[in-house]
């Protein structure tokens, strides 16, 4: 349904009002992730997200287009940030209605686990001791997104 | 060498700094007609430092904004990017 990729920060609770209003499902299920304040090393002062423009774009609506057939959603909505950003600022946020919540859970949780391994975005982390990192991919969000392959109807 | 002509290579995140490259532009030729081609094309150009880059384990390769195999035909005027594994989210 629409996908927004923007260095802006945004309100959660804005895009939970606009999905419902666009679509009174009878189930929303939303997702909103934050920035961490601890990594693998030390307190997190900044985060940067680099991305692919264009290619986000495409892939994030590809995810989102898959959901809605594969789980049948009435309507879907993606906000990813990217640049700089400060600790506990929302970077992420999907939100999905349904007619029933199995669907609206299902297909935002397979939403959120597509986009952390396909979607064009590299994590920079600027700790508080002035170091910088490039965070390296999790082999369990590769194990989580392989998952909904097995599963996939 | 304009775009037209060859490919735009573009690089991501940590191949980025490591290559001090952001996007470049690479002629195709009879030797250059898959991504696995251009990447040896890119390290004889290059030297060691783009072979120990773009030979590091993991790393993905778009064209036209859709991740591909080394096997992939390239074609006048493709966008092609590296890029390390996605961590978003």
């Amino acid at each position: 349904m629409s996908v927004t990729v923007q260095r802006e920060a945004f309100d959660p609770t804005e895009e939970y009002q606009r999905l419902l209003a666009v679509c009174p499902g009878a189930a929303l299920v939303t997702f909103t992730g934050y920035v961490r304040d601890i990594d693998e090393q030390a307190d997190v002062a900044a985060l940067e997200l680099e991305h692919y423009p264009g290619m986000t774009e495409r892939v994030l609506a590809d995810i989102g287009a898959q959901a809605e057939l594969q789980f049948g959603l009435q309507a879907w909505r993606v906000v990813h940030r990217y640049g700089r950003m400060a600790v506990s600022d929302p970077i992420v946020w999907v939100g999905t209605l349904a007619p029933h919540r199995g669907a609206a859970f299902d297909g935002c949780h397979f939403m959120m686990d597509a986009l952390k391994t396909d979607a064009p975005f590299w994590k920079k982390t600027y700790r508080l001791d002035g170091s910088s990192d490039w965070v390296s991919a999790k082999s369990e969000d590769d194990l989580q997104r392989q998952r909904w392959r097995n599963t996939r109807t | 060498m304009d775009a037209a002509n060859g490919v735009t290579v573009k690089f991501f995140s940590l191949l980025r700094e490591a290559l001090d490259c952001e996007e470049r532009i690479v002629a195709l030729t009879p030797d250059v007609t898959t991504v696995r081609a251009l990447r040896q094309q890119l390290i004889a150009e290059g030297g060691p430092e783009w072979e120990e880059t773009l030979t590091q384990p993991r790393i993905l390769i778009a064209v036209n904004q859709v991740v591909v195999t080394a096997d992939h035909r390239l074609t006048k005027g493709d966008e092609v990017a590296f890029f390390p594994p996605m961590t978003g989210g």
